[in-house]
């Protein structure tokens, strides 16, 4: 009788490594990615990386037309993320506008505004509307919202002298008392 | 009247070209004008919309502002490039060819061809496989005639003894 072998014959070995590897690698970046995107917003306690706020004409800062969070070290930094087709951003409008007026003698904290994702002339007209006098520009390339990871607006950043976070306020304020007992925490 | 009639030629010629320009400063974009940018754009607000049906009013803004671009004469690149300047490069239905953008574009076909590959060997290694196994059992029944059979022998013998 005679035996007759099948050829054993499959994917190589070399190919099957690439394929499992790339899939592997594939589903770590998806993995990362959906962490990244789980994480929520800044947490207190951060440290805040330096970024950049250009400046709408008239919302400048001591003349420039852009600022740099490091620009106010040893500051208290509100830093407000609104926009102008933003309901809920025009509830606080008046709050934050007086909270400013009244920090903005001592020079201890800055108000800054960053325009999310917004037209400049709808952002003129609320700025105006609202009678906002704080620094205020817009978030370029959303850079910025991106670095805080907001999830909308308005949410609004306390940022203490030394560049770390500390609080976080998601949504409108409700009072002027309410913004100036979140800024004594830090500046008594 | 020769002095006339140049004056009136050149008054007409002259009120021509401010018609012209005039008629080109005031010609607002169409809302299919609008929309053919707006279709290539999404608002990071309102993720998974295009814009050119989102009922925002952040879109709405977006819109207005496509449709004073065009009338400002700023071609469709332009008005995009604007776009991804002010809000990122998220906002474009279709991303940039750039760093791992690239994984968009390169997975796909990859997959694909690699599938393919993967269809390719299998179908070989089935087709090789029933070769071998209708070659193996052609050589096995040539190997062993009936008369050895013992079973059939033993069928034989007993379909012969029922007679």
């Amino acid at each position: 009788m005679t035996e007759t072998t099948i050829p054993k014959r499959g994917v190589p070995l070399w190919v099957q490594i690439i394929i499992w590897v790339f899939i592997v690698g594939l589903l770590a970046l998806v993995g990362v990615i959906l962490s990244k995107r789980q994480q929520g917003t800044v947490q207190p306690g951060d440290a805040i990386p330096d970024f950049r706020l250009p400046l709408f004409s008239g919302y400048e800062y001591e003349g420039r037309s852009e600022v740099k969070l490091s620009d106010f070290q040893g500051k208290v930094v509100v830093l407000n993320f609104w926009a102008s087709w933003c309901k809920p951003c025009e509830q606080e409008a008046a709050e934050l506008e007086a909270a400013w007026k009244f920090y903005e003698p001592h020079g201890e904290v800055v108000f800054l505004g960053a325009d999310y994702v917004d037209t400049e002339p709808e952002a003129r007209a609320y700025l105006k509307k609202y009678g906002i006098t704080f620094f205020n520009g817009p978030d370029m390339g959303t850079k910025i919202s991106q670095l805080f990871r907001i999830r909308g607006v308005p949410e609004t950043y306390f940022i203490d002298q030394n560049g770390v976070l500390y609080f976080v306020k998601i949504g409108p304020f409700a009072s002027v008392n309410e913004i100036k007992s979140i800024i004594a925490q830090k500046n008594p | 009247m020769k002095k006339l009639f140049l004056t009136l030629t050149f008054i007409l010629l002259l009120s021509a070209l401010f018609a012209g320009s005039a008629l080109a400063q005031d010609k607002v974009p169409t809302d299919d004008e609008v929309n053919a940018i707006a279709k290539q754009l999404y608002c990071p607000v309102c993720e998974n919309t295009p814009l050119d049906v989102c009922p925002t009013e952040a879109c709405r803004q977006w819109r207005e502002l496509i449709r004073t671009q065009l009338s400002q004469g700023m071609t469709e690149d332009q008005i995009k490039q604007y776009f991804v300047d002010n809000y990122g490069a998220r906002v474009l239905a279709e991303p940039p060819r750039t760093g791992l953008n690239w994984l968009i574009y390169i997975l796909p076909p990859v997959i694909i061809l690699a599938g393919a590959f993967i269809l390719f060997r299998s179908f070989r290694e089935w087709t090789g496989r029933s070769k071998a196994s209708s070659v193996l059992s052609a050589e096995r029944s040539a190997a062993t005639p009936p008369a050895e059979d013992d079973y059939v022998a033993r069928l034989e013998e007993e379909l012969k003894n029922r007679k």
